[in-house]
């Protein structure tokens, strides 16, 4: 198990090096920041002022270098835009879109699993067709448009819920959270469902696809011939063995959650980092975006670590394949 | 029967008032763009200026239409050619109760240019001047040599208190330094999200209407247009041009809409006889013809600036034939938006001796100006009628300003015929013409922006003359002169149009439109 563990984080290591080199490339070749943040009314030398401020006036690899160096001490740069470091403008925002996330992928365990073994159990209803039919809509539509569509009904037509931004927050541990006030809750609704929608049909599939497999599987009929429930079997026998894909995926989907999660931010204009991302692509502001691209490759390979540690608890093939390596 | 349904009626409008009542000392402004920090002096840009102008005071302030109007100084006036003199009001105190006097001046002009990290500093306005305190209640600036704008600059720099002099930018964006003598006090920020303020009941200016305001970033149109239908916040600025007509014909929306200071404008190379996006028909090099006055005149002519205006911009601009509107300091009254004749144009084109016209590709940005893609290609369809086979590419504006101001591999300007816009922050016609109309020379900081490199001797003596004329008749007429000349005889750039800016509300709200696109909860008032 350990040396499963260990050579998993050394593959990480060479994902975060080799992914630091091609986003801070890929950002620094294209456009010019500065001519973005001055005022227009700024004369050549004020121009020249800056880009030697910004370290601009040096070679890439020169920037490149000071960029490891100075990411190895945990300094990810200062945005240009902000002036302030990075790393604390998107940790500041971190705690709205892990908000977001998790109540996304609530919602998507909590609709995509039943009714995805529903369909899987009941293949033949009209309410299982109509489940994958809506599942289908769930994939193709895109995001921004169910966002306003949503907007437009709930917040607008019927005056439900607020249309935008983020409620009351309390504090736990020190991170501001907003779902356990009744304002927070009504604002975070619409957004999390609309960022759950693809997550949710997702997992309808995938679970309705398993439910259907391990229905035909022996210890399901002999969990039947041995006369046990409906229920026991359902949730028990039939439920472990569909787990595995679903856990797998979603913590895969957990991560894109959290970085895609711009689109959603934007049209409720939610605070959290994804609304931070774009306003930096916008402004072309360097610093953030590496930093940004930088964390969300850690969440991606930190999150890939666990599920295969996860998935190795709940699968204990993986375990055995392991050790006899 | 008719009793009860007066009773219903009054009990419900009774019900409906109650959290008005509670609701109508606050105002919520919905943002199409979130200042980048408190703090006043650390970024030249417009919505940082914005929440700056309601937190602190100026010395002197601009009104609606950018007329200098008195602020923290009562009065000034040039007391010689090289000094300017400023009378400070008295009696004024910062929201931690500290009075005003001229230390907090000092202070704030020490602090401004010097700024940490600035991505867009007020150096620019404060260069070459020398302030000096008199008594506690007057300053004196000098400068090396006459400068009449004294005022217009000094009124971009907000005063803090002595106190704050030496506050970081994160001390203003957490609130601790944050006390100004502005009509609010600072309350919270939390980026992204929300920014608070408080009515200042000790304001020495007149009293705004709102007790607190807070400013919600919201920076999709769509859904900064829904937030107000829905009802979630007050007011919006930056209504998306294609929701206005909409947004007008609802009866529970009122839509305020003034004139701006940024012209809409088309710049030609003329600096280079072989320019990079210009050809011949098939494909040879041909002379750049934007070299000739009459090719730059005929463009003008070819392009109909009322049907941009009706059909791209939805109504929403208004046809410029000159630097800045109708109104501002220094425009010149001899210059009309050019009429639309297609026929004229290409007669022009023909004793150019470009009768066949050339093909050529134009460039602009596409996420910069209200609607700037789609004018560009229909300035492109018009060029092409007169016979000019134009093509349009258009980029987003990271990349594009700076291929269009140093994108060649000698570092000049890329682009032979582009689209950009200019809007005059000191609100007076010195700003355009030494910006995009004076002969670019980085040593004397003349035509950062002229991209075109347009140069003409005369043009460049009337801007230095007019900016060195203290007084106001003169100066206004050697700006005049030069825009004359600059835009009326060699049409040094082509104006297209002005834009217009578009704020919707709640019915019973009016906002005071600004010339320089600034949201203030100030200017939001009840009808």
């Amino acid at each position: 198990m350990s040396a499963f563990i260990i050579r998993r984080l050394l593959q990480s290591v060479v994902v975060v090096a080799v992914m630091s080199l091609l986003v801070f490339v890929g950002v620094n070749v294209v456009g010019d920041p500065v001519h973005m943040l001055v005022s227009p009314e700024a004369p050549q030398e004020e121009i020249e002022r800056i880009i030697r401020d910004f370290g601009l006036d040096r070679p890439l690899y020169e920037q490149y270098w000071l960029f490891v160096k100075n990411a190895l001490q945990g300094d990810l740069g200062r945005s240009f835009v902000f002036g302030e470091p990075a790393l604390k403008l998107i940790v500041q925002r971190m705690p709205a879109t892990f908000e977001l996330a998790l109540v996304a992928l609530m919602m998507a365990i909590v609709f995509g699993i039943p009714l995805g073994v529903y369909a899987g159990i009941f293949p033949n209803r009209v309410s299982s067709k109509a489940i994958m039919a809506g599942s289908i809509f769930g994939f193709s539509l895109p995001t921004f448009w169910v966002g306003l569509m949503m907007i437009m009904v709930f917040a607008v037509m019927l005056g439900w819920l607020p249309s935008t931004g983020r409620g009351d927050t309390v504090a736990i541990l020190g991170l501001r959270v907003s779902f356990l006030t009744l304002d927070g809750l009504s604002h975070i609704f619409m957004p999390a469902l609309n960022l759950a929608l693809l997550k949710i049909s997702l997992v309808i599939r995938l679970s309705r696809a398993g439910a259907r497999e391990a229905m035909h599987q022996d210890y399901v009929k002999f969990a039947r011939a041995k006369g046990l429930s409906e229920a026991r079997v359902v949730l028990v026998h039939i439920m472990k063995n569909i787990l595995i894909p679903v856990v797998t995926v979603l913590g895969l989907e957990f991560g894109s959650l959290i970085a895609f999660s711009v689109v959603t931010e934007t049209v409720f204009a939610w605070p959290g980092m994804g609304k931070l991302l774009i306003e930096a692509l916008h402004n072309l502001d360097r610093p953030l975006i590496v930093a940004y691209l930088m964390i969300i490759v850690l969440v991606f390979v930190i999150i890939n670590l666990l599920v295969d540690i996860l998935y190795s608890v709940l699968d204990p093939r993986v375990r055995i394949q392991d050790a006899g390596r | 029967m008719h009793i009860r349904k007066l009773a219903v009626a009054a009990a419900v409008s009774v019900l409906a008032g109650m959290p008005m009542a509670a609701a109508a000392q606050t105002l919520t402004i919905g943002l199409g763009a979130e200042p980048s920090a408190i703090d006043p002096h650390y970024h030249n840009l417009t919505p940082n200026n914005a929440t700056s102008a309601h937190l602190f005071s100026q010395l002197v302030e601009q009104d609606e239409k950018q007329r200098l109007v008195p602020g923290l100084a009562e009065s000034w006036k040039p007391i010689n050619d090289l000094t300017w003199e400023f009378k400070l009001r008295k009696g004024v105190k910062f929201h931690d109760g500290s009075d005003f006097n001229a230390d907090d001046v000092l202070a704030t002009v020490a602090r401004a240019p010097n700024v940490p990290n600035s991505p867009s500093s007020f150096s620019i306005y404060l260069k070459g001047k020398t302030f000096k305190k008199v008594d506690d209640y007057t300053i004196q600036v000098s400068t090396e040599k006459p400068y009449p704008l004294m005022a217009n600059d000094i009124s971009t720099i907000h005063i803090i208190s002595d106190k704050a002099e030496k506050a970081t930018t994160e001390d203003f964006n957490s609130g601790k330094a944050t006390a100004g003598t502005g009509p609010y006090k600072f309350v919270e920020w939390v980026p992204g999200d929300r920014l608070v303020m408080e009515r200042n009941e000790g304001y020495w200016g007149k009293k705004p209407i709102w007790k607190k305001v807070v400013f919600k970033p919201i920076k999709s149109g769509p859904a900064r247009v829904a937030a107000l239908l829905a009802g979630d916040v007050d007011m919006i600025d930056d209504v998306p041009t294609v929701d206005i007509a909409n947004l007008k014909k609802n009866a529970k929306l009122a839509v305020s809409q003034g004139v701006s200071n940024r012209v809409i404008y088309l710049a030609v190379d003329q600096f280079r006889e072989d320019s990079p996006h210009i050809t011949a028909k098939d494909g040879s090099k041909i002379r750049n013809p934007f070299l000739d006055v009459k090719v730059r005149r005929a463009v003008s002519k070819a392009i109909n600036r009322e049907l941009i205006i009706s059909r791209v911009m939805e109504g929403v601009a208004l046809p410029a034939g000159q630097l800045l509107p109708e109104g501002f300091f220094g425009v010149s009254p001899n210059l009309k938006p050019e009429k639309y004749d297609a026929k004229y144009a290409k007669k022009l084109l023909a004793e150019a001796g470009y009768p066949d016209g050339w093909k050529m590709k134009v460039h602009g940005p596409n996420d910069r100006y209200l609607n700037d893609a789609k004018i560009l290609e229909a300035v492109a369809q018009m060029l092409s009628r007169i016979g000019i086979e134009t093509s349009v590419e258009t980029m987003t504006k990271s990349v594009f300003f700076k291929r269009a101001s140093a994108g060649s591999p000698d570092k000049t300007p890329e682009f032979s015929f582009i689209l950009v816009g200019w809007g005059s922050g000191t609100g007076e016609a010195s700003s355009p013409l030494k910006s995009l109309l004076a002969t670019y020379s980085k040593e004397k900081g003349m035509g950062p922006s002229n991209r075109g490199r347009f140069s003409n001797a005369e043009v460049d003596k009337l801007i230095d003359v007019a900016l060195a004329t203290v007084d106001d008749d003169k100066r206004a007429a050697a700006l005049a002169k030069a825009t004359d000349v600059a835009l009326g005889d060699l049409q040094g750039i082509i104006p297209l149009h002005y834009q217009v800016n578009t704020w919707a509300a709640k019915k019973g709200l009016k906002y005071i439109a600004r010339t320089d696109e600034r949201t203030y909860a100030m200017g939001v008032v009840k009808q």
